[in-house]
């Protein structure tokens, strides 16, 4: 069984991110960049297919060269190759664009199963793994909270506000994964140390077949025209508890005030 | 004139109240820009739904009456959407932003040539085409997007982003629409649907109120003290992803970052820090209320109103205080 991860870079969620005013897209190299920690999830599952049913798993990710480290870092939970699309024309691609250069990287590939993270934790959209597998022509068995890969049988339970549904088809397919679905593991040691010489193809737009004139931030369908940081709040009212439940009862006044009780 | 298209998010034969929300920024935007609002029902029921739809601004209504709709995955509703997005000729697709219709929108994107905007928190009319608010960043930044020209605009609205109001209008023409699915539609099956359910307890993205817990609570059974609480309160319950990595609750009332967004009038946090990823899920409440014995928590920053102490000493006493308020 092939199966496919990709991957996505992302500023750090605690570290402070900056929008380059010029291009309106993140200054990627003024923040701490993190492999996607969605995706961690993603590739625990891929490590378990890998140790369970003898997968061969291959890392993707499309994003600068300096992104690269992110893929070694995915390469030392123990996956074992990688495949990084690289290319200035795709610089400022919104989902639908990602969608699209991952869907071709994908063309050029054998897989059964490609696992995506649910979203990725800078923008959220939620879009890319759909959107993929619209393009490939696939089923998109997303929100994954439980995956069961039998022969070319797959089932799973994908999350939703209520519950989850329980969904089958058959391979190959396209699946996402939300966290409630394992504990990703640490890379080992020795993981690291392999993940130095493990195969990494990098490509450009061109050599998988994009036709740039698609992608990229002028092709884009949707638009950021401007942004601005979160307004500080005003400072609220804090209160001590010194036992006395007055505090309580100042919280009470406070909400009976407000018309919530 | 154009029409705007609602998906209407349903669930039990009912209209989610983000469906109604949506009818509302749906019809504001449709009169600054001279257009009428439709709405899409895709499965079984709109009909009986029709009346309240339209007393909420939908002057017309597209049902797919067929429980083909959700019996397989996303793919019937996609060819559904695509088929009334062609005939009715509409630009403007308004959903809901939950897990599940995202995948509908981002497939449709694909085949309508279209743009996806995801979680608005506002949305108006600019130069002709939508123009969304949404946060990033866990929040910290908000940003503005609008779509290129020609593309189809299929804007995700946030929950409780705008108000349910009630327009007055009257029942909507009732177009009935037959879709015919292809093969690939039909290929992966909904075996089975889990319903967990919050109880009686409102849905956290819809609730008025959110009462959550953290790590805070030390264990499993402090729930019980938050629920209490809820209840006491007619509100949803939510949870950090402390308490639910811990076990203490289930995943899917997670607020943050990687879980539920809630936006409602009153958030109570209790033995919850105020972690960026957590305030990501909860920071566009009109109010927030933070009970923690650390007065250095940063959930201090964002609280309206703040008790400092422990939660087990100021929540017994918090409930007594409301319910001696009720009666
Ligand atoms: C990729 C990623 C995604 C994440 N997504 C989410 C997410 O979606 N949602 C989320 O919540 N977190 C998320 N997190 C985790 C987040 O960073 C924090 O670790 C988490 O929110 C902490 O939960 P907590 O506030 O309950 O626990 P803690 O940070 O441990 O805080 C517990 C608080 O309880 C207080 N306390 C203890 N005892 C009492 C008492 N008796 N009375 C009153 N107060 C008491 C303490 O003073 C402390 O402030 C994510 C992290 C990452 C890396
Ligand atoms: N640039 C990228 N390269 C590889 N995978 C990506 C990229 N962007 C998004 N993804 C994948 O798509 C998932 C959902 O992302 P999104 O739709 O952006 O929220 C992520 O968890 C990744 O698995």
């Amino acid at each position: 069984m092939k199966v496919i991860v990709p991957v996505k870079r992302v500023p750090d969620t605690a570290g402070e991110k900056k929008i380059d005013d010029g291009t309106m897209t993140v200054d990627r190299e003024s923040v701490e960049s993190v492999l996607c920690p969605v995706n961690e999830f993603a590739i625990e599952e891929a490590v378990r297919l890998k140790e369970n049913q003898g997968a061969e798993v291959k890392v993707l990710l499309m994003g600068p060269e300096s992104a690269q480290p992110v893929v070694r870092k995915a390469l030392s939970y123990g996956l074992d190759s990688g495949l990084q699309i690289t290319d200035e024309a795709l610089a400022g691609s919104d989902a639908i664009g990602t969608a699209k250069v991952i869907a071709k990287a994908l063309e050029g590939e054998e897989f059964d199963l490609v696992i995506f993270g649910n979203q990725s934790t800078d923008a959220r959209t939620c879009v890319v793994p759909a959107a993929v597998a619209e393009i490939l022509g696939l089923p998109s068995l997303t929100y994954a909270r439980h995956l069961e890969v039998d022969g070319d049988k797959v089932v799973v339970h994908r999350e939703h506000e209520e519950g989850w549904d329980v969904v089958e088809s058959t391979l190959p397919a396209i699946v996402s994964v939300v966290e409630a679905i394992n504990e990703p593991r640490y890379p080992s040691f020795k993981g690291i140390m392999a993940a130095k010489s493990k195969p990494l193809d990098v490509k450009s737009a061109g050599d998988i077949g994009v036709d740039t004139s698609q992608v990229g931030q002028d092709s884009a369908a949707a638009v950021l025209t401007s942004f601005e940081p979160r307004p500080p709040k005003e400072a609220g009212t804090i209160v001590e508890d010194d036992g006395s439940g007055t505090a309580a009862s100042q919280l009470a006044d406070w909400m009976a005030s407000k018309k919530f009780v | 004139m154009a029409e705007l298209l609602v998906l209407i998010d349903h669930s039990e034969g009912k209209p989610r109240k983000v469906s109604l929300q949506m009818l509302n920024a749906a019809t504001q935007v449709a009169e600054s820009a001279g257009d009428t609002v439709a709405a899409v029902w895709l499965g079984e029921g709109g009909a009986d739904a029709a009346a309240t739809l339209g007393a909420h601004g939908a002057a017309k209504l597209y049902t797919w009456d067929s429980a083909d709709a959700h019996g397989y995955v996303t793919l019937p509703q996609v060819e559904a959407l695509q088929q009334v997005l062609e005939t009715s000729g509409a630009e403007v697709l308004f959903f809901s932003s939950s897990n599940h219709v995202k995948d509908v929108a981002a497939r449709l994107a694909i085949r309508v040539d279209g743009g996806v905007i995801t979680d608005a928190t506002n949305v108006e009319v600019e130069g002709g085409k939508i123009s969304a608010t949404k946060e990033v960043f866990g929040g910290d930044l908000i940003t503005r997007c609008t779509f290129a020209d020609g593309k189809k605009q299929l804007v995700g609205v946030a929950s409780n982003a705008f108000p349910v109001v009630e327009t007055g209008g009257g029942a909507p023409e009732v177009v009935s629409v037959d879709v015919s699915l292809s093969e690939a539609a039909q290929a992966s099956k909904v075996t089975s649907v889990e319903k967990q359910g919050g109880g009686d307890r409102p849905d956290i993205g819809e609730a008025a109120i959110v009462v959550s817990g953290g790590r805070g609570l030390g264990n499993e059974e402090g729930f019980q003290l938050i629920e209490q609480l809820a209840d006491v309160l007619g509100a949803g319950v939510g949870a950090s992803r402390a308490a639910t990595d811990a076990g203490w609750y289930p995943h899917r009332f997670q607020i943050g970052q990687t879980g539920r967004t809630v936006s409602p009038t009153l958030y109570i946090g209790s033995g919850i820090s105020g972690a960026i990823q957590h305030r990501a899920g909860m920071q566009t409440a009109q109010n927030i209320v933070a009970i923690n014995k650390d007065a250095e928590a940063p959930i201090f920053q964002i609280a309206d109103f703040g008790v400092v102490g422990d939660l087990y000493d100021v929540i017994p006493k918090l409930i007594e205080e409301l319910e001696a308020r009720k009666s």
